[in-house]
């Protein structure tokens, strides 16, 4: 079974956020790079379907040099080789999509993972973009995986409000990891080492094809309103819980 | 000429989610009289009155059994169609795990730029729209403009307040054009988790713990305090990574991000991206015992104190002002 894991570069979720001098995009420098955390899900799951059914697991990465520290990781933690599509071009989800898409049509595979969505700009879109572009079913929001490589089919229980659904599709497919998929597996130090030296293809936008017309543009990104400094009680809990319900019901008037 | 909204909504025995109203009436004030609402299964029909009342001038369904079974691929190429006839200049999608899977399917198959999970569509020049969605879980905000024909936006559920209006939505027949014979992924069972929990990003109030309740039994004061306001429970993310709580109660830039009228942080200490997911709330009411925990700069109201004391007595305490209502 061949695997491509689509992985994504985001700033650490504990990185404060700043915004950029042209205030279009967030300032970069002293950002803590790191693999998008759905993504690891879905690397993790394409290792353990390679250790049931053999195979072969690409990752394919999409930015600047400094992707080259995902690729490497997603190699230590298992992945065969990568794919890197190196670009500085600002590109949005259809972009994105059309270009794993070229690089996923180049490759040919069984099955696509990536991430529900991006810890950055959450779009949740380039899952579902790339199987169209691709031609082929989806299933977001994976909680559960079940392949049946004879059959050439999936099942997969997909997250829902309260509820989840359980999805069958035919391979290829596109499917998205959600949290509960399984737990990613630390890089060995000897797995860090070999990751050194294991192949990683370089591609660019125009080897594959794509061009940089976006279709959805940030005109500006702002930090939201700071909140206003709160009314913190102390005491006696029975007073302080007293006057904090008599905020919320006069004051607020939203008990 | 491209004109007017499509809203494209879920229903499933005749009801719809709220945000399927919230998005008619956020349709409705951006195109008084050009609201096209568009919905699925069997039991579409019994949707119309609600649609009209909220906001739709138009209903297309796409009924019968051919649509008992949700199919991305399906679905998206039905939706795709139907756009085609109803020609509109925007369509709105819920941001629901119905809608996200939807949306940039849809987008992708008409080529059309896509802003996902907005907060605002505002109007812009010449009878377009911008929109503002968060982004890093909400540390930031974006404008986003979409430059193709057709723009495709995704709404936040719990931000737009439904209007109720007097209208009648008239039916439009629209042909979905697909075989559900070729219909690929498909949804072949539903499971309603625990009980029917409330879903976090439809509440109106959130009760949430932290690290600070100290052993999973304890979360049953916060389930108490839930209750008896009718609240949703979730939990910071250490929780749900120890096994206390399920996954699907994790708030945070990784986990839910939540909109509710009050949040109760409750021994939740606030790491970043915990104040990240829980922005977007009305009321921050913190109950920590430390009272420098960075929970308590996010909050707007907060009792320093220790929570096995402060939470039953809030329970008691609004437990008494219902019985005085």
């Amino acid at each position: 079974m061949k695997i491509l894991v689509m992985v994504k570069q985001v700033p650490d979720t504990a990185t404060r956020i700043r915004i950029n001098s042209d205030g279009t995009g967030i300032a970069t420098d002293g950002i803590k790079w790191i693999i998008n955390p759905y993504d690891e899900f879905a690397l993790e799951e394409a290792l353990r379907l390679r250790e049931k059914f053999g195979g072969e697991v690409v990752a394919v990465a999409l930015g600047p040099s400094r992707v080259e520290e995902a690729i490497r990781q997603s190699l230590a933690m298992g992945a065969d080789r990568a794919v890197h599509i190196k670009t500085e071009a600002e590109l949005d989800a259809s972009l994105v999509a059309e270009a794993l898409g070229a690089v996923a049509r180049e490759e040919g595979f069984d099955l696509i993972l990536t991430g529900k969505q991006a810890v950055d700009d959450d779009a949740a879109q380039v899952g579902a973009r790339l199987a169209v572009v691709l031609g082929v079913p989806q299933v977001t929001v994976v909680l559960k995986l079940e392949v049946d490589a004879e059959s050439r089919r999936v099942r997969a229980e997909r997250e829902l409000e309260g509820a989840s659904e359980m999805v069958e599709a035919p391979l290829p497919a596109v499917l998205t990891a959600q949290r509960g998929l399984n737990e990613p597996r630390y890089p060995t130090l000897p797995n860090i080492m070999k990751a050194k030296r294991k192949p990683v293809t370089v591609k660019t936008l125009e080897e594959l094809g794509v061009g940089t017309v976006l279709q959805a543009r940030v005109m500006a990104l702002t930090l939201p309103s700071e909140r206003p400094a709160g009314r913190i009680l102390e005491g006696e809990p029975e007073e302080t819980v007293r006057e904090l319900v008599r905020l919320l019901h006069e004051e607020a008037k939203v008990l | 000429m491209a004109d007017g909204i499509l809203v494209v909504l879920e229903q499933a025995g005749g009801k719809v989610r709220r945000v399927a109203y919230e998005m008619l009436s956020l349709a409705q004030s951006l195109a008084p009289g050009k609201v096209s609402a568009l919905t699925f299964g069997p039991d579409a029909e019994a949707t119309r009155d609600g649609l009209g009342r909220y906001g739709a001038d138009q209903t297309v369904f796409f009924g019968g059994d051919a649509f008992a079974r949700y199919s991305s691929d399906g679905f998206g190429l039905a939706v795709a169609h139907a756009i085609d006839q109803v020609d509109p200049t925007a369509v709105f999608f819920p941001a629901t795990a119905w809608g996200k899977d939807l949306a940039p399917r849809v987008a992708a198959l008409i080529q059309a730029g896509l802003a996902t999970d907005c907060t605002e569509v505002l109007p812009a020049s010449d009878g377009r729209y911008e929109a503002v969605r968060p982004v890093y879980a909400g540390k930031a905000l974006a404008r986003v403009a979409i430059d193709t024909p057709r723009q495709l936006f995704s709404i936040r559920p719990n931000i737009h307040k439904p209007v109720e209006t007097e209208r009648a939505a008239t039916p439009l027949a629209v042909d979905p054009q697909v075989d559900p014979a070729e219909f690929q992924a498909v949804v072949t069972e539903v499971r309603q988790s625990q009980g029917g929990q409330l879903e976090l990003t439809e509440a109106e109030i959130i009760v949430s713990g932290g690290r600070g309740i100290k052993a999973p039994d304890n979360y049953r004061i916060l389930d108490d305090l839930a209750a008896v306001l009718g609240a949703a429970t979730g939990s910071s993310r250490p929780l749900a990574d120890e096994g206390w709580v399920p996954h699907s109660y994790h708030i945070g830039q990784t986990g839910k991000v939540v909109s509710p009228t009050i949040y109760f942080a409750i021994g939740i200490s606030g790491a970043i991206q915990h104040l990240a997911g829980i922005s977007g709330s009305k009321y921050i009411v913190a109950i920590n015992n430390d009272k420098d925990a960075p929970i308590f700069k996010a909050a707007n109201y907060g009792i320093v104190g220790d929570l096995f004391k402060v939470v039953p007595a809030l329970t008691r305490e609004i437990q008494a002002l219902k019985a005085n209502e």
